[in-house]
């Protein structure tokens, strides 16, 4: 057994389990995009970020990727890692507008602007679904190309490959494919009409996924907050 | 003319057991293959991941990471312009217009008659005779954009 503390709490990990194993282990939340059970973790979206150490030494690691260590003091909330963490969203937001997940984030961790020129690149290059094809459907049919600004997923040649066989489990597991609720701001690089209720439909009415039906059927997203 | 030439199969294998089925040795055949045909043919890397027993998809994502790769059809003559910084303050994007405009083509293609293709180079660390301009492996320093129709017709004949 490993001991280390997380937000000053004092917690035992197991042999080979990473920071955010164990942090679930004991309830704590640390959200997270691009990891999943089942696939290797690759450490891409930045959303897991925590601090290690203490003092001016503390560093932001991905707690997806970093293994538990003996004596790891370890952060979860801190104000850095906050920022940090917004930084992500909102990045991701510039890159993928559309998608519901990462709208979806934005409204929960307060992200309530955005900064940059919207891309519209509809996929923030999170590798689920290259993990999934190859690991747990054993295809090998999509990939990574090219690099830097030019990097994409796609398959050889942008043809139809031939390792595919049309499992659809890279759409099942894409956060971006999942467009966003077509709300009151639409148009907008941040959607945010969660925020106007309360309870938020995130944390309570997760399976009202208002995209399906006509925009703002339910008439809970328009709702304004009472003050 | 063009510079298509049927895919032959025989050198493919050749190149491969030269290196000895190994996959790590990717790269290695990689650049055989292009020193063959002067890209990488679809063909050719489709039997590749055959031959040597990994996805395609690998073999792609090495392919496209790399600059000194490509997936088209390279010309004859390759002419690589640098424009590093010491290059590029001496009047390298004058140099690679000027190069543009004498082979009618943009950076990054080829010419219609498969002769020519106009590449950057982000430095090549000879900066102290730049701006340079390597044709074919060799270097021209100090070129100019009068110099420009002097190299290419070098290679012209």
């Amino acid at each position: 057994m490993i001991t280390m503390k997380i937000n000053g709490v004092e917690v035992k990990a197991e042999e080979g389990w990473t920071i955010l194993e164990t942090a679930r282990f004991y309830g704590l939340e640390i959200p997270t995009l691009c990891h999943h059970e089942g696939l290797t973790p690759y450490g891409g979206c930045r959303l897991c970020l925590v601090e290690i150490g203490e003092g001016p030494r503390a560093k932001l690691v991905s707690s997806c990727t970093y293994p538990a260590e003996e004596g790891l003091v370890v952060h979860t909330d801190t104000k850095r890692v906050v920022q940090a963490r917004r930084m992500m969203i909102e990045l991701m937001l510039s890159v993928a507008p559309y998608s519901k997940v990462i709208q979806d984030l934005a409204s929960k961790f307060g992200v309530t602007r955005m900064r940059f020129k919207i891309r519209n690149e509809e996929c923030i290059l999170c590798g689920l679904c290259v993990r999934m094809c190859e690991e747990q459907m054993d295809g090998k049919a999509i990939g990574f190309q090219n690099r830097g600004y030019q990097r994409k997923i796609s398959t050889p040649f942008d043809l139809r490959s031939e390792e595919c066989r049309l499992c659809g489990g890279c759409i099942y597991i894409c956060p971006a494919c999942q467009l966003r609720c077509q709300g009151p701001q639409a148009e907008t690089a941040i959607c945010n009409a969660c925020l106007t209720m309360e309870p938020t439909c995130l944390d309570f009415y997760d399976e009202l996924q208002c995209w399906m039906y006509d925009a703002g059927r339910c008439g809970t997203c328009v709702r304004e907050k009472k003050s | 003319m063009s510079v298509h030439q049927t895919i032959n199969l025989d050198s493919l294998q050749e190149i491969v057991e030269r290196h000895g089925y190994n996959k790590n040795k990717l790269i290695a055949i990689l650049q055989d293959i292009q020193a063959v045909y002067h890209y990488l043919p679809a063909e050719a890397l489709k039997t590749l991941s055959k031959l040597l027993k990994i996805p395609l998809i690998d073999i792609i994502s090495v392919a496209t990471f790399y600059r000194a790769f490509s997936l088209t059809p390279k010309g004859r003559h390759v002419a690589t312009v640098c424009m590093g910084t010491a290059c590029h303050v001496r009047g390298a994007p004058k140099i690679l217009e000027e190069f543009e405009r004498q082979l009618n083509i943009r950076r990054g293609e080829t010419t219609e008659d498969g002769e020519w293709s106009l590449e950057t180079v982000a430095c090549l660390g000879c900066c102290a005779i730049g701006p340079v301009v390597v044709v074919d492996g060799d270097y021209h320093a100090h070129t100019s954009i009068r110099k420009v129709p002097t190299i290419l017709g070098r290679y012209r004949k």
